[in-house]
């Protein structure tokens, strides 16, 4: 793990993206105690041009609310919902490809064409649709984000699995006796890791998307500030104040690069081709 | 006189007539308006939404017309007599009115309107309850007779309340399905020519109408443009010459109205006077409670609401009546912004913080705004709001089942408190499935009783002392909480002339304009 972090350093697109994710991260976390009013109190007036006023960096919204207090707790909102979607979705997909890769036959075929049902339906409209009938709220946008993007994972990991479970040391587990679970949680997993993890890194951009489309369109949580609840709300005035659309809109930019470049810089530490070249 | 003073005299009066005649209305033109949203139909006797209003107004035509005080004005009917006791209501119409396809409009014609809209017509069968008999005792006569005096019975006749609905094509047919559904025909200014659906209606100068020398207007095409900022570009453009109350968002008039030749007016919606409010659930939860209901008064900034919401249009709603409706009071209990006060109250109420939910009006970024600042004021006085997000069936299916604690709404209130006022506050008026009637769930009988009485005393002064009454008892109360009187602004070219003349504006003011060339 050390060498991975190492190697991940020396990349400089994942050095980049370190630097801004853990910016991104002390932001969400301590923010909000450098900014203690609630991101929806009116501030000053409406539509007030950003580098105005000097405490008010970015400017007021439509309704005189600070954009920058907004963009701070909407990193709240979008990192979470980024992080636990991909979690949830890591959880449902991860023991189903791998029980489709480790046990074939029936079980997988069952598991596949299960999985291929929610692949054929375009994601982006299966959560639109989710969350409208579940009702716009955290729990449901986390739930219908993880819903839509489980069967890469799945897909993946049974990948994985199929070409692990032929090697020797499995079949010696298998010889010794172990639980097929057993096998599948000591021997397989810990080795069908890694690119799990860089799609995980890259799942959680989609999310942070797929969060920030939903709050464009008007499905967010009302009742907290988030990034794409920012642009969409902006983008109606945006000829008379750009600035309510486009620093949210840059917040959602770069903290989204951030996660590819960590993506990036993941996949080249933990390609052993890579990895053997750099040593 | 001698020779020349009368050459003189001529030359001015030469003078003056050419310069009426250039400040007259001029006929020919076609005017490109916008209409949002695309009206599910334009058969106004079936459907009644706002936007088939607005274009069937001016195909259809009722009794009568009303000017911005709410007087009314001739319309099918040229003159009207009401008999001393209040009861019996005498029209004589117009001679030589006909439909759009050429067939004479009747006495008979009105009978049929009559019963027609009983059957279709929701609000007019309630506006006809009073009514005993009509008949028809010739071909240009028409008396209405009424169980008992009802004041506001002259203020039924409007176009969208009660048109005028052809005999000759609705006899004995299935309403609803009939085919001239589809092809409206009316005796208004303007005849239907086609209708593009999802692009655009096209109307026709009526070349028969019965007021001779109008319309000045040669076409009228109602543009469908399903997106607020592509509506405010196609003005922009000059696609569009008129832009209907509320087509546009409201933080975009202020920028439209600096554009060159274009004049914006708050006038043409006296008959409606869109009132809005928030439902405030008297039957259970925090707001059941009197004392709640007034903190969240005082809590609630009003004013800042009209001026950044609402761009500084319309007007802070004092009470249950807006301040054009008949027997409006202004002396009744006034509940400026003041949170200390809703503090206090909150307190007496013995609120504990319990969740209270808020359902926004799902009708655009405007609605959704007031809801966020509405929100944060309630939250400033320490009340736990929690927003509820829907669309328009859910909004609908919430507020009728009764399944809120707070809802945003806004409801047309036609001009007399007995038409628009106590629905929302009699108990009759509480039932399951309907998000327009006495949705919050208020019960008093002496309410009931006010109502009961003012719409059938006689005369005037009587109706005055009562709904007088009925207003202060309810500020008092709060059942709901009011917040402003609306203004939708209509913005068009200054060369459209003449178009917003009446207490419905747009509805029925094609009429009347004309375009300067």
């Amino acid at each position: 793990m050390r060498q991975v972090w190492r190697m991940l350093l020396r990349n400089p697109g994942g050095v980049i993206g370190v630097a801004i994710l853990t910016i991104a991260i002390a932001v969400a976390l301590f923010g909000p105690l450098l900014f203690p009013t609630s991101p929806w109190r009116m501030v000053q007036r409406p539509f007030l041009p950003p580098f105005t006023v000097a405490n008010l960096p970015l400017g007021t919204d439509a309704l005189g609310r600070d954009v920058m207090a907004g963009i701070i707790y909407g990193a709240r909102v979008s990192l979470l919902v980024g992080l636990i979607s991909t979690l949830a979705s890591l959880a449902v997909g991860i023991p189903l490809g791998a029980a489709a890769g480790y046990f074939g036959g029936r079980v997988d075929d069952a598991l596949m064409r299960f999985t291929e049902f929610f692949q054929t339906v375009p994601s982006f409209a299966l959560a639109i649709v989710l969350v409208a009938i579940m009702q716009p709220s955290i729990v449901s946008i986390v739930t219908a984000i993880a819903i839509v993007s489980w069967p890469p994972v799945a897909r993946l990991v049974r990948g994985e699995v199929l070409s692990l479970r032929t090697r020797e040391y499995v079949q010696a587990a298998v010889v010794t006796g172990q639980t097929n679970w057993w096998i599948i949680w000591r021997e397989i997993l810990p080795n069908a890791l890694s690119p799990v993890i860089v799609l995980a890194s890259l799942m959680v951009a989609t999310a942070i998307l797929l969060e920030s489309s939903l709050s464009f369109l008007g499905l967010g949580d009302p009742n907290l500030m988030s990034w794409g609840y920012m642009v969409g709300a902006g983008r109606t005035v945006i000829r008379q104040a750009w600035w309510i659309t486009v620093f949210p809109g840059i917040a959602i930019l770069v903290s989204v690069l951030a996660l590819n470049l960590i993506g990036e810089g993941l996949n080249d530490a933990l390609n052993p081709r890579l990895a053997k070249g750099g040593r | 006189m001698s020779k020349r003073k009368i050459l003189i005299t001529l030359a001015m009066v030469c003078a003056l007539s050419t310069a009426a005649a250039a400040e007259g209305p001029k006929a020919g033109g076609v005017v490109n308006a916008v209409i949002q949203p695309e009206p599910p139909s334009l058969m106004v006797g079936l459907v009644q939404n706002g936007p088939t209003q607005m274009v069937a107004g001016n195909i259809y035509e009722g009794l009568l017309r009303y000017s911005p005080k709410l007087d009314p004005l001739p319309g099918l009917a040229e003159s009207w007599t009401v008999s001393e006791d209040g009861k019996i209501y005498t029209f004589k119409l117009v001679k030589g009115a006909t439909w759009h396809d050429g067939k004479p409009f009747t006495s008979t014609d009105v009978l049929f309107s009559i019963e027609f809209l009983k059957q279709t017509h929701a609000r007019a069968r309630g506006n006809l309850v009073q009514l005993d008999k009509v008949e028809a005792p010739d071909e240009s006569t028409v008396v209405f007779t009424l169980k008992q005096p009802f004041g506001p019975f002259i203020g039924i006749f409007e176009v969208g309340s009660l048109p005028m609905i052809p005999k000759h094509l609705y006899e004995g047919t299935d309403f609803k399905t009939n085919p001239a559904n589809n092809t409206p025909v009316g005796t208004g200014p303007f005849m239907f020519k086609e209708w593009q659906k999802g692009s655009f209606i096209r109307l026709v100068k009526n070349p028969n109408y019965h007021v001779k020398g109008k319309p000045n207007i040669d076409e009228i095409y109602w543009h469908v443009i399903p997106d607020a900022a592509a509506r405010s570009v196609a003005y922009e453009t000059g696609k569009v010459d008129v832009l209907p109350g509320g087509s546009v968002e409201n933080f975009d008039v202020p920028r439209l109205s600096k554009l060159k030749n274009t004049c914006v007016t708050g006038a043409g919606w006296e008959f409606f006077s869109p009132h809005s409010w928030l439902w405030l659930n008297n039957r259970a939860g925090p707001t059941a409670n009197k004392k709640f209901r007034q903190a969240l008064m005082f809590a609630i900034d009003r004013n800042m609401a009209k001026d950044v919401v609402w761009n500084g249009l319309g007007k802070v709603a004092t009470g249950p009546s807006g301040s054009a409706i008949k027997y409006y009071t202004s002396a009744v209990p006034k509940y400026d912004y003041d949170p200390a006060k809703a503090k206090a109250l909150l307190k007496e109420a013995g609120y504990k913080g319990e969740k209270v939910r808020m359902l926004p009006l799902p009708y655009g970024e405007t609605w959704q705004r007031w809801a966020e600042m509405v929100r944060q004021n309630l939250q400033d006085v320490g009340i736990n709001v929690e927003m509820i997000a829907t669309d328009v069936p859910g909004w609908n299916q919430k507020v009728s089942e009764w399944d809120y604690d707070i809802a945003f709404t806004y409801l047309y209130q036609y001009g007399d408190p007995a038409l628009g006022v106590g629905r929302n506050y009699v108990s009759s008026q509480i039932a399951k499935g309907s998000p327009f009637n006495n949705v919050e769930g208020y019960s008093n009988p002496e309410i009931d009783k006010l109502f009961a009485d003012g719409a059938v005393a006689f005369p005037d002064a009587a109706r005055e002392e009562i709904y007088t009454k009925a207003q202060k008892i309810l500020v008092e109360d709060v059942p709901v909480a009011w917040m402003l009187e609306l203004q939708f602004p209509t913005i068009t070219r200054c060369s459209v002339k003449n178009l917003v003349t009446t207490g419905i504006g747009v509805n029925d003011g094609f009429r009347d304009a004309w375009i300067e060339k």
